[in-house]
Order: C-alpha cells, then structure tokens, then sequence
C-alpha cells in the first residue's frame, strides 16, 4: 500500500465534534480514541519505512538476490559465507576500535565546554565557532580532511616537516588509515558533546559549587565529585549520539577512502553497501545478512537506552 | 560556576586566557581555513606547487562564479532545497500529532509505541537499505526527489516524535484539563491550546531536521542517481569528478554545499542550541 501523503491523513476534524455538544458514543469514547487518530498517519509511514524494511531484512539475508531477478532460498549459507569472509572480520575489527575512539568525543567535549565555560568578551562568537564542524556534512568534512591529509600538499604533512618528521600518506597506509578517518569523525563529533555540556555546565547549582568551595574541593576533585554527578544527563545523551555515530559511520569513509586501500578502512556499514549497491555486484542477500549483523550489535546499545530511559519514566 | 569565573583570577591569568581563545580556535577551524584559503586561489598556484604561500593573486570571485555558472552546482543546489523543505515541513507536522498524542494521553500501549519510535530511530540505516530501495523501485519514485522525501519524513518521524512528545509532557497539563471541563473537543485542545504553546518547540525541531536532512550523503547515494535529483551532498562528487585536481573549484564547490547549513546554524543559533539539546535533557 502507497503510503499517504500528509494531507490526506485521517484527521479527527472530520467527525463532529466541533458542533453543538456531540452525544453518545463518539462523546464517550473520544479520549481513548483521539491519540489513535493522531498517531495513525505518523504510524502507518514509520511502519512503511522503517519497522517492516527491519523485518524484511532478516528475510531478504536468507536469500541469494541480484536485486532485479528471481530470489533464491539459500537458508543460512549467506551467514556462513559470513563466517569464512576476512573482509567481514576486518570490517568487524574497524568497528570495534570506531566505537572506543569516537568515545574520546565525551572527555574531549567535554574539556573544550570547560575552557570555554567563561564569561569574557565575544564568548558566544567562539563558541558557535568552536561548534561549527558539527553543522558542516560528513561530506565536506571527508574532503577537507583528505586533503588536510594529502601527502604532497597537505597542511599535517608541512606541520610535520616542521619537526623533521616525513610525509605520511596517512589515507594510503593501511596502519593509519582507520585512525585517520576516525580523527576526522572525532571533529564534528568533539563540537557536539561540547555543545551538550556546555548546555548542562549552565545548569549545574552555584550552591553545591559554593558549598564544595568551602570544603576546599578544588580543580579535579571539584569536577569529579560535584560537577561531572550533575552532568550526568548530558553524559548519557553524549553517549548515545557517540554510539549510534561511531556505527553510523559511512560518509567519511565513502569520501576519504571507499575503503582503501585494500579494504583496511571498511567497516560493516560501508561493507554492506559495498557487497550490495556497487561494481562489485549486486549481492543483496549477503548484504543484508551483513546489515543484520551490525543491527544486532546495536540491539544491545538500543536496548541499553531503552532500559536506561523506562527507569527514568517510571521513576518520575 | 565551574571553572572558576577568569575574570576573578589574576591579571596575567586573564590575559594569558584571552589570548589563548584565538589560538585554539584557529587550530580547531585549521583544516576549514586550509580550504576556504584554496578557494581563493589561482589555478597557476597548484600547477607551481604554491600550495601555502602567498597567493599569486586573489581569485575568489573568479573561482566562486565558475561553481555557480559553469557547473551543476546550482541544480544540486535546488535539488538539496526541495528534498529538505518538504521532509521539514512533513516530519515536523506528522511528529507534532504523534507528540500530542504520546505526550497527552494515558493508555497502556502508549510507552510502547514511543519506545518503538525511538528504537527505530537508532537502527542502521542498512537495515533498511534493501527493503527500501526495493520499495522505492515499486513505487516508481527511485531517482526521484519524491522518494527521498518520503523516506526522510517517515525516518524523522522517530527522532521528532521523542522531542515533540518530551516537550508536551513538560507543558502543565491543567491547560488541557481546564479546557475539557469547558467542554472543548479534543482536536480543538490539540489547535487552540497544545499548538500554539509548541512554536519553540517546532522551531528548534525545524532548523535541527533541516541541517540533518540537507547534510544526507547515504540515502542520496541509495536512492538517487543523476543531476536531476541528487542533492549537493551527492552532487559534490560528481562535481569533483569534473574538476579533478582543480583543487580550487573543489575547495570552491566544498563551501558552497556546507554554507546553507551553516547560514540556518548561525542565523537560529538559540533554536538549533535548544533543539540538540531539549529534545533528550528536557
């Protein structure tokens, strides 16, 4: 079923309700009804676009598909082919070391909120500054880092022949390609855990401040004792974005590298649109299956969030 | 406030701070400034190595012009305007209904149907990716600006849902009771009440979905092909594709796909600072 543009959604003004004192049935049924309607539109496209093509997905992993012709019933072999795939592995591997250096985000945000925690002339200029990589696409800030990179005219490499040091090709080599890329991701990224603390530092009680003052708490220890329990929801949302950032991770890689060189700087969901949308044909069977691993993955992150987030409901 | 406020420490403290502020952002922005400096440049700067030297002349106008009338830049441009534009306005409407009846209404299934929103929201998006295109596909609207609306709006709806209906639930809800006991009917609370107390709420959602959607790369790639629908996030790559190594019109063209955003961030500064933010702390 084609999914419904807005305008046509079924709308509650269509039922009388806003004519002389409605009776009977609808009157006494309104408030239970009222949130179906409104949520049905918004229901029906999520359903469409998003809750189903999940599902789907799992399906489509159990076949052998082109994409255009007959799919073909292949049971778990996409899986298993899986299972003997180094590019898979090594894509797995890049995954794992995303997720724990993008989580240098938090701590770096969290330093730059710090250092510009002030209230000196012109504060609000730089720190919209300092924000700004977060509000250009991982499109730009992909190229701008590759050739910030580049070996032959890139501003790291003149930096490092300052100190003796040799050109690297940072983006050609396989030791340093994924840590490059990943610098470049942990730019935008720094920009929006500073934003969210810099929100919470505003927050946080000048009476608790004041009273650890009294007890001498100084510096760190004032930090870690009384600012940083108060900065406990920016912590948690910093963490989520940096998760689901550290997975979602595709354009900068697409743009920098497309995986090169020799596949060193792949990561699953780069691998997957690699395996299923490119020269290297259309294998939508195994893609999915590759896509169905890095779901499950961030199953135990969403469900972490989920939990984390009920307790928080059901304790209001 | 933590740290302690500069302007309470010493005199050599305070200056040693000011001075460092512009350092630190000159080596924050280095990257951006390195290309914005390209884009000025002559062609005849890269063809003799003069990559950081003073430039042989300034060719900014030059290079800029060349982006907007001797490339497809301006369609990609226009393309980028009509995909965001419509997913804003869609996400935004859907999300405000969704929001109010979440953040309202008491029934049993309503923590579920909020959890599923925000679930869908964090999946991957190539979870979707094949089901969708194929969807897509069916419909007729692959390659077109239309599908890529459709998806956006509909993916959206996840994370607008959260904002909206967090931000209802802190509104006080004696409004809402007060005008049931009057007799007003439920969708007239939702028009006359509820919505008109949402405008910041919907101001921050708009400007933070504008920047999400105008900065896509994946979805173009999925679901777009050609100059008469990709927005500039595809468009950039092509255009490189073009202009090889004229590193100049690429630093060119990279800013001018970067500045709408920006424009939004700097011009709704306060909404946008409100949206990343409401939304999850409230």
């Amino acid at each position: 079923m084609a999914p419904l543009p807005p305008s046509t959604a079924p709308r509650p003004a269509a039922i009388p309700a806003s004519g002389p004192a409605p009776r009977g049935w609808w009157r006494r049924n309104q408030i239970a009804i009222t949130p179906w309607l409104f949520l049905a539109p918004g229901i029906l496209f999520f359903a469409i676009y998003v809750l189903i093509p999940v599902f789907q997905s799992f399906n489509v992993s159990l076949y052998e598909w082109d994409g255009l012709g007959e799919a073909e019933y292949v049971g778990l072999a996409n899986y298993e082919e899986m299972y003997w795939d180094d590019a898979f592995y090594t894509s797995l591997r890049n995954n794992v070391i995303w997720l724990v250096l993008y989580l240098l985000a938090i701590p770096m945000g969290l330093a730059i909120a710090l250092f510009l925690n002030q209230t000196v002339t012109g504060i609000r200029i730089y720190k919209s500054l300092f924000f700004f990589p977060f509000v250009i696409s991982q499109v730009v800030v992909g190229l701008v880092f590759s050739w910030f990179y580049d070996p032959s005219f890139g501003l790291l490499n003149v930096m490092l022949g300052w100190f003796g040091a040799g050109p690297i090709n940072v983006l050609g080599d396989e030791r340093w390609v994924t840590y490059g890329i990943i610098a470049a991701g942990l730019w935008p990224q720094t920009a929006y855990c500073m934003i969210l603390y810099l929100t919470g530092l505003n927050a946080v009680d000048p009476e608790q401040i004041e009273a650890g003052r009294l007890d001498n708490a100084k510096g760190f220890r004032m930090l870690w004792h009384i600012i940083l329990p108060q900065l406990r929801p920016a912590t948690f949302i910093a963490f989520v974005v940096t998760i689901i950032g550290a997975l979602r991770s595709f354009d900068l890689i697409s743009i920098m590298t497309a995986g090169g060189p020799f596949g060193e700087s792949r990561v699953l969901s780069f691998y997957m649109f690699e395996v299923a949308l490119s020269e290297y044909g259309f294998r939508m069977g195994y893609g999915a299956a590759i896509a169905v691993v890095l779901f499950l993955i961030m199953l135990v992150f969403i469900t972490y969030f989920l939990w984390s987030m009920y307790r928080e409901e059901r304790g209001r | 406030m933590f740290p302690t406020p500069i302007d309470k420490q010493p005199r050599g403290a305070q200056i040693a701070y000011q001075s460092l502020i512009p350092i630190a952002l000159i080596l924050w922005l280095l990257p951006l400034i390195a290309v914005a400096i390209f884009s000025i440049r002559p062609d005849a700067d890269f063809a003799n190595a003069n990559y950081w030297g003073w430039p042989s002349s300034f060719e900014g106008v030059t290079n800029y012009s060349k982006v907007f009338f001797e490339s497809d830049m301006p369609r990609y441009l226009l393309n980028s305007v009509l995909i965001t534009v419509p997913t804003v306005i869609g996400a935004v409407a859907l999300s405000c209904m969704t929001g109010f009846a979440l953040g309202i209404y008491k029934f049993r299934a309503n923590i579920w149907i909020f959890f599923l929103f925000v679930a869908g929201n964090f999946v991957p998006f190539q979870i979707l990716m094949v089901p969708v295109r194929d969807l897509t596909l069916d419909l007729g609207l692959y390659n077109t600006k239309t599908g890529l609306v459709l998806f956006h709006i509909a993916f959206q709806t996840g994370f607008c849902t959260l904002f909206m209906r967090n931000f209802i639930r802190a509104l006080p809800f004696e409004l809402i009771e007060a005008a049931r006991v009057e007799g007003v009917s439920e969708w007239r609370i939702f028009v006359f009440v509820v919505l008109p107390l949402m405008k910041p709420a919907i101001a921050a959602l708009a400007v933070l979905i504008f920047t999400f959607i105008w900065n896509d790369y994946f979805w173009a790639v999925v679901l777009t092909q050609g100059a008469e629908s990709q927005p500039v996030t595809a468009g950039i790559t092509s255009f490189n594709a073009q202009y090889r190594a004229a590193y100049h019109l690429m630093s060119a063209g990279s800013i001018v796909a970067a500045l709408p955003p920006v424009a939004m961030f700097f011009l709704m500064q306060r909404h946008f600072i409100a949206g990343l933010t409401l939304g999850a702390v409230k």
